[in-house]
């Protein structure tokens, strides 16, 4: 009963989304303009559909109602309660419910919150986005009904993966989802703004904080990946350049090149025709993303169901959604009027550059993820396109744009003066050129050396700038995001330069030495959770024959579904992680163990986190400018 | 400078990157990318050259080294089969008869010495690439036991 009340509103919310495109879409119905208040009140409605639904399936979940498919095929009683709830959106069906539930939500909270819109530009924007939805809703209810019924219920489900049966996984997809989606509405303000030829600095303030919320969303959710992959894994890496890490990658590329491109567009009214593309390729990008995923094209975690029929649902829907919109903009592009000029050396001539570096990081990304497929079609060969092409590629163009950014802050808009520009620089050249001193003098890299003198100056430029703008929140967000950029440039490249890993074949009692610490191997014990049985060793470090720590590494096996996963054993100090990974047992009484050293590595998920936190900032920032903006003064 | 002049030079500079990151990208792809290679084509590839070796670890063939870290075993695809050497700890899903795809290079001895084993994520999924190469290899050892 539950689960027809979820697959009935979620059939309502579809037929909601569809009145709402219509008449807001359609001139005859849009030019009435008492019908508008119905399309707002309409996406208020969808998202309490949308809730319901998710609502009745995350039920179907927590009772282990088995007669529903998906809960037969993903979830099992035995499973800890936490994982029933996140059990919803660990496959296909229910990461689709989620998806546009959170469309639903960000429909809802534009018709609640974005008064400030206008009525008849709001209705634009919820009906492109109830447009969007729309194909999402068509999606779920006619290729993945996540309500479908199975006879005879099974008396016993089959469990879900146990590699995502971890807190990290509670968080992840929502907030990946939440960035994803949140550019739904970017996409939406812009193809609105394309409909009614509203491109312009107000446009601009109007749609920054959406962007900035779904922005900052998007980076905590990558992060926090990035922090699963790290612990529960077992390999010690953060970022292993895989396709599908490389999907989100992509739009948060394209998202942060149209947060500083929309800046300027609000500032300086430039940069129209460019911004609007941008902020079309962001949705698009997340939308291939999801794709990619999705579809099985690929090897992954990620990929739940390889239903070919799914892939080209999707790829249909994507190819109407991006070709529309660029097909409007093709139309709509000469009709915007160039905006201002502006020198090349000024605030805006900067943002050009950072956003000539990002979509040139992007092509690259897209191009390593791409290739293989596109080389496998062509000629049958098939490659992989790893971590070697990704940090070869990307690299200096990471490090130019890090260079860039200690300057870029200082610049004015229209023309920024040269002479005091160059004072302002000495200290952080200063700085950098110390570094990259001591750095060499240690012996690293050229590319470390860079990465570290680099990150020095741009965390310290940062760092003042926040000091001296620690009362406007707009500044105080950008400084603080380009503090985070510095942390998470340091992080990265200790882990790398310092970290230390030592592989050995362990007896009780026997010490390794791994970066500085004698690790000994104090005991190896069965242990038990609720649905799984384990091996656990334990391991005390010691640094200089002062205790350091204690690390619990165990190798469980799950009985349903049947699978064996690593848990690394992690303690965290204030200087790094010590980390270890229990292998197999070779029948002698000894144990493979790897551990690792990893130094200063969450530095790398503090910076990122820094970043979000300065976009949610600086959302509280245009409050003041964005009082004085309205529609009625867009010059387009 | 009037802005219409100023688009051109933005477009002018926008295709200088484009063109700039593909210098990048496009050597990097020949050089760094790793052919997926099955055992049976895998004879006679050049000692050093980095590919990623995908079949079946071949049943009764795993065994480990007096140094209780490397492990040995034979990759297959049913029609031949390759000698691969690897340190490190095993995937938790590496088990004989079971898909794997090995990183790594021909050492002058002729083993494949990996530097990297991926396992599948879960028992129901094996990789689309490793499936061919063994759907492939079992033809080829069927041709070869007609002839």
């Amino acid at each position: 009963m539950i689960a027809e009340i979820g697959h009935f509103a979620l059939w309502l919310a579809a037929a909601l989304a569809l009145v709402q495109a219509v008449l807001a879409l359609v001139p005859r119905f849009y030019r009435q303009s008492d019908l508008h208040d119905f399309v707002l009140r309409g996406a208020v409605m969808q998202m309490l559909l949308a809730l319901l639904s998710f609502a009745a399936l995350s039920w179907c979940f927590r009772v282990s109602d088995f007669s529903v498919a998906l809960v037969a095929s993903n979830s099992h009683t035995m499973k800890p309660l936490l994982y029933k709830y996140t059990g919803v959106w660990a496959n296909h069906e229910g990461s689709m419910l989620l998806w546009i539930t959170i469309m639903a939500l960000a429909g809802g909270a534009v018709a609640l919150f974005g008064r400030r819109l206008g009525s008849a530009f709001l209705t634009r924007v919820l009906g492109v986005q109830s447009l969007i939805a729309l194909g999402f809703y068509a999606f779920l209810l006619f290729s993945s009904n996540p309500f479908a019924r199975i006879v005879p219920a099974p008396v016993e489900g089959s469990g879900l993966n146990p590699l995502l049966q971890d807190p990290g996984l509670a968080f992840h997809p929502p907030l990946l989802y939440a960035g994803y989606v949140g550019l739904s509405l970017t996409f939406a303000f812009a193809v609105a703004a394309m409909i009614d030829r509203q491109v312009g600095p107000a446009w601009a303030r109007l749609v920054r904080p959406w962007l900035l919320l779904a922005w900052a969303f998007l980076t905590a959710g990558i992060a926090l990946g990035s922090y699963w992959a790290y612990y529960e894994l077992g390999w010690g890496g953060w970022w292993f350049w895989d396709p599908v890490e490389n999907a989100s990658l992509m739009p948060w590329l394209a998202a942060t090149a149209l947060v500083h491109s929309v800046s300027v567009l609000a500032a300086r009214n430039a940069l129209r025709n460019w911004t609007m593309l941008l902020a079309v390729a962001s949705f698009s990008f997340s939308m291939i993303g999801t794709f990619i995923v999705r579809s099985g094209l690929l090897t992954s975690v990620h990929a739940f169901a390889t239903d070919p029929t799914r892939g080209t649902f999707l790829l249909v829907l994507l190819a109407l959604y991006i070709g529309g919109a660029l097909t409007l903009y093709a139309a709509r592009a000469h009709s915007v009027h160039v905006g201002a000029g502006f020198a090349a050396v000024s605030r805006e001539g900067a943002l050009v550059v950072n956003n000539l570096i990002m979509a040139a990081l992007l092509g690259i990304i897209l191009l390593g993820t791409l290739y293989p497929l596109m080389l496998e079609a062509a000629t049958g060969e098939k490659i992989s396109v790893g971590a070697p092409y990704f940090e070869a590629t990307t690299l200096p163009f990471i490090l130019a744009m890090a260079f860039l950014m200690v300057p870029g802050p200082y610049l004015a808009w229209r023309q920024a003066r040269t002479g005091p520009l160059l004072k302002r620089m000495i200290w952080p050249m200063l700085l950098l050129l110390a570094v990259a001193l001591a750095v060499a003098w240690v012996g690293k890299s050229v590319l470390v050396v860079l990465a570290l003198a680099i990150a020095a100056a741009l965390g310290a430029t940062s760092l003042v700038l926040a000091l001296r703008y620690w009362r406007t929140p707009v500044r105080l967000g950008m400084a603080l995001a380009h503090l985070g950029v510095a942390i998470t440039m340091v992080g990265a490249t200790v882990n790398g330069a310092w970290g230390a890993q030592t592989l050995a074949n362990m007896a009780i009692g026997d010490k390794v030495r791994v970066g500085g610490f004698e690790v000994q191997l104090q005991s190896v014990m069965p242990t038990a959770g609720s649905n799984y049985t384990a091996i656990e060793a334990v391991l005390i470090a010691q640094r200089d024959g002062q205790p350091a720590g204690r690390l619990v590494a165990q190798s469980r096996t799950y009985a349903s579904p049947p699978m064996e996963t690593t848990e690394s054993g992690l303690h965290p100090l204030w200087t790094g992680d010590l980390y270890a990974a229990l292998g197999k047992p070779d029948g002698k009484g000894h144990w493979q163990v790897r551990l690792q050293w990893h130094p200063l590595v969450r530095l790398i998920w503090l910076g990122s986190l820094m970043m979000a936190l300065g976009g949610i900032l600086a959302i509280f920032g245009g409050a003041a400018q964005r009082a004085r903006a309205s529609l009625a003064e867009t010059v387009a | 400078m009037t802005p219409k002049r100023q688009r051109l030079w933005l477009a002018a500079l926008a295709l200088c990157a484009v063109v700039g990151a593909g210098l990048v990208a496009l050597p990097a792809l020949k050089n760094k990318a790793a052919f997926f290679v099955a055992p049976s084509e895998a004879v006679g590839r050049p000692v050093g050259q980095a590919f990623r070796l995908g079949g079946l670890v071949e049943t009764g063939s795993v065994s480990r080294s007096a140094d209780g870290l490397t492990l040995n075993f034979r990759v297959t695809d049913k029609a031949d089969s390759v000698a691969v050497s690897y340190r490190g700890l095993v995937p938790d899903l590496f088990r004989e008869n079971s898909g794997v795809i090995a990183e790594g290079r021909f050492a002058p001895d002729g083993t494949f010495v990996a530097d990297n084993l991926l396992a599948k994520h879960d028992e129901k999924y094996m990789p689309p690439e490793v499936a061919k190469a063994i759907e492939e290899g079992e033809a080829k050892a069927r041709a070869k036991a007609q002839m």
